[in-house]
């Protein structure tokens, strides 16, 4: 029998049809949907006279435009509240069997949520209007991001074209030194080989690294692989994942589980599996990451300084770091630990679950946010994250600390709700883009790891955490 | 969907890699739950010298004079040049909605992101890709000289300049064809309902937990 890679089945077994020329019509099996990429689909549907193909594989919530403060005072834009209360509408209108609104406990980062409910599952294709669902990956999952016409495609097909990408293998290998993990590994990966380095490619991320990663961590890996340039990244199935998955709401239960996990077994790369391209690295050299420019690429470790464009050879790669590091506000070769910060946020997609905000807390304890740090932040990724840190104490070592303790959303990764930055304010977040007006229109995101937020947050620069005394 | 056959436009040069789609299309413009309207608003961040938000009458904002599409020459331009990994970040299809609101009907890069290369097709915005050596004497081109038109050949698979001869771009037979054609993708795809069905049918019985 051939040798088949991860991507290599799960495409395989969500083929409907193929085209000559290659483009296939694959198989979606949940669809997660939100407030802002989906209100032109489901008006796009309405207005053809089309039905929902099958509208039990949609979980929706909100998310992006959500407030983290005071909930139950609503949202105060009313163009932002508009968009909420059309989703609300939608799920009623279509009958959407699964809807977390602003108000129900359950509600989160639809990228927490999905795992957290047992709604994805291994195996499946798992599509939702947003590019990070490559987080769904972690549980060997084939899952991408797309945009609204193809939301719109999947509500009224329950498929959607493509093509098959080429297979790109990132294998990790070693242990991970104190105080460096998933978030490090995964920029240390987009630094190596670059926001376009996984262009037209499914990631596997494989190695003894990822295999020792928890689910929490593997999902921080995956949910930057389009950060990487890939639309979708995945990691083969291990006990882990079975483990992670017993129990959760959506799993199946009982002789069902079981059935269901010996096939999601088998949802790993044969040996012997070829890969269009590999790429290695040794996770014992990975120090603790930060970013120091306006893409995700542009990265360095903490004890490195910021890079000089008069090294860089290539005019147009050397205007780029020009034009980063004016608007970033720094001087080339200056010392990483040397740059204050005005604010720091721990949460988004890549770093809200239980397990950051224990990293981040453990940091934390005990100590206090800088004087000079006008806004130090946590937002969990759900409201069950949250209950789960408040049972935990961790809430009040936050509080105790000076940091503000808030409600779930996608809050300042993106800032569509009041949770942003001011022109000229740096900041440490453990979100995922550190893009020109990402965190608001002139704000400076340096992306670092929930544990390097932290510190920040105590020393009002960065500093490494394995030295924090 | 418009279709896409030939075009000839003013071309507007962007010359910088990485261009993300939070810089085609800001957050604060994602709070539309229309699909129109967003033109005004493309580049919003390096297009103005005050800051945008929703609702604005776009007569009332002040240009950036450096910004290249406020050039004078580049106006009304429908063709834009660009650098690699053109519309990377986040999957907003608001991004081909406002190049295409704006004017645009091609651009032409030597790389695009995955997502934002798909969202194009569904707009009839084309995305063409022609290798580096190319885009450097475009870039050149198009800063030499004023009023700098190219034509787009889609059922050729060419672009040409003024000042050479076409140069020839690869496009997937079936993007080409729903391109040409103005083909909606669902109705394509609902042809093929019964092969979905059966699909459908050959999944519940090996993955039930699935569909319950």
């Amino acid at each position: 029998m051939e040798a088949l890679s991860l991507y290599e089945k799960l495409w395989q077994s969500h083929l409907v049809h193929e085209e000559a020329d290659g483009t296939a019509l694959i198989y979606i099996d949940r669809h997660l949907v939100h407030e802002v990429t989906s209100p032109q689909a489901f008006e796009g549907l309405a207005l053809a006279g089309r039905r929902p193909w099958r509208i039990g594989s949609v979980v929706a919530t909100a998310d992006h435009n959500v407030p983290t403060t005071r909930r139950d005072e609503g949202i105060a834009d009313p163009i932002a509240r508009l968009q909420v209360e059309t989703l609300d509408r939608n799920v009623e209108k279509f009958a959407v069997p699964v809807y977390y609104g602003m108000s129900d406990a359950r509600q989160g980062i639809v990228h927490v949520i999905g795992p957290e409910q047992g709604a994805t599952l291994p195996g499946m294709t798992v599509v939702c209007g947003d590019s990070h669902t490559s987080t769904h990956g972690a549980f060997a999952a084939l899952a991408f991001g797309i945009g609204t016409s193809e939301v719109e495609h999947v509500l009224a097909t329950q498929c959607l074209l493509a093509k098959k990408a080429k297979t790109l293998r990132i294998r990790v290998e070693g242990a991970l030194p104190p105080g460096v993990g998933a978030k490090d590994v995964v920029l240390a990966i987009i630094g190596r080989i670059g926001t376009a380095g996984g262009t037209g490619h499914a990631i596997e991320f494989a190695g003894s690294t990822l295999r020792a990663l928890s689910m929490e961590g593997r999902m921080t890996v995956c949910n930057m692989a389009i950060e990487a340039g890939a639309r979708s990244g995945m990691v083969g199935v291990d006990e882990k994942t079975i483990a992670y998955l017993r129990d959760r709401p959506f799993a199946p239960r009982g002789e069902m589980f079981d059935r269901a996990a010996a096939y999601w077994r088998t949802l790993v790369s044969d040996p012997g599996a070829r890969f269009d391209r590999e790429v290695e690295l040794d996770a014992t050299r990975v120090g603790p990451q930060v970013t120091w420019g306006t893409s995700p690429e542009m990265v360095v470790s903490i004890e490195d300084r910021v890079p000089d464009p008069a090294a860089e050879r290539d005019p147009v790669r050397r205007e780029a770091m020009e034009r980063a590091l004016q608007y970033m506000g720094l001087d080339p070769c200056t010392p990483m630990t040397d740059i204050a910060i005005d604010k720091v946020f721990i949460g988004s997609c890549t770093n809200s679950r239980i397990e950051d905000l224990r990293a981040a807390a453990s940091v934390v304890r005990g100590r206090r946010v800088a004087g000079r740090v006008k806004l130090a932040m946590v937002v969990p990724g759900s409201g069950l994250v949250k209950r789960q840190a408040e049972q935990e104490g961790l809430d009040q070592v936050f509080r105790a600390a000076g940091f503000e303790w808030r409600d779930p959303g996608c809050s300042m990764c993106l800032g569509m709700n009041d949770d942003r930055l001011s022109a000229g304010e740096r900041c440490a977040s453990t979100s995922n883009r550190n893009f020109e007006g990402r965190q608001g229109a002139g704000g400076r995101t340096h992306l670092v790891s929930p544990t390097m937020a932290a510190a920040a947050a105590l020393a009002g620069r960065f500093v490494d955490v394995r030295r924090l005394a | 969907m418009e279709k896409f056959t030939r075009h000839t436009g003013i071309t507007a040069p962007l010359d910088r890699e990485n261009v993300d789609t939070d810089a085609i299309i800001p957050k604060q413009f994602l709070k539309s739950i229309h699909r129109t309207g967003f033109g005004p608003n493309l580049f919003d961040a390096w297009r103005y010298l005050d800051p945008g938000e929703p609702g604005q009458d776009p007569a009332s904002r002040k240009p950036n004079p450096d910004f290249v599409l406020n050039q004078p020459r580049y106006q009304g331009a429908s063709i834009l040049l660009a650098r690699k990994n053109f519309g990377c970040g986040s999957s907003r299809e608001h991004a081909p909605w406002a190049l295409q609101q704006y004017g645009f009907r091609a651009v032409i890069a030597p790389s695009f992101a995955d997502i934002f290369f798909n969202n194009c097709f569904k707009n009839g915005l084309l995305p063409i890709v022609l290798p580096d050596f190319h885009l450097d004497h475009l870039f050149q081109e198009v800063a030499a000289n004023l009023g700098y038109r190219l034509t787009i050949d889609l059922p050729a698979q060419t672009v040409t300049s003024p000042s050479g001869p076409p140069m020839r771009f690869e496009i997937e037979p079936f993007r080409k064809e729903c391109l040409v054609n103005g083909w909606d993708d669902i109705g394509l795809t609902l042809r093929r309902q019964d092969a979905i069905r059966a699909y459908e049918e050959r999944r519940r019985a090996a993955e039930p937990w699935i569909f319950s």
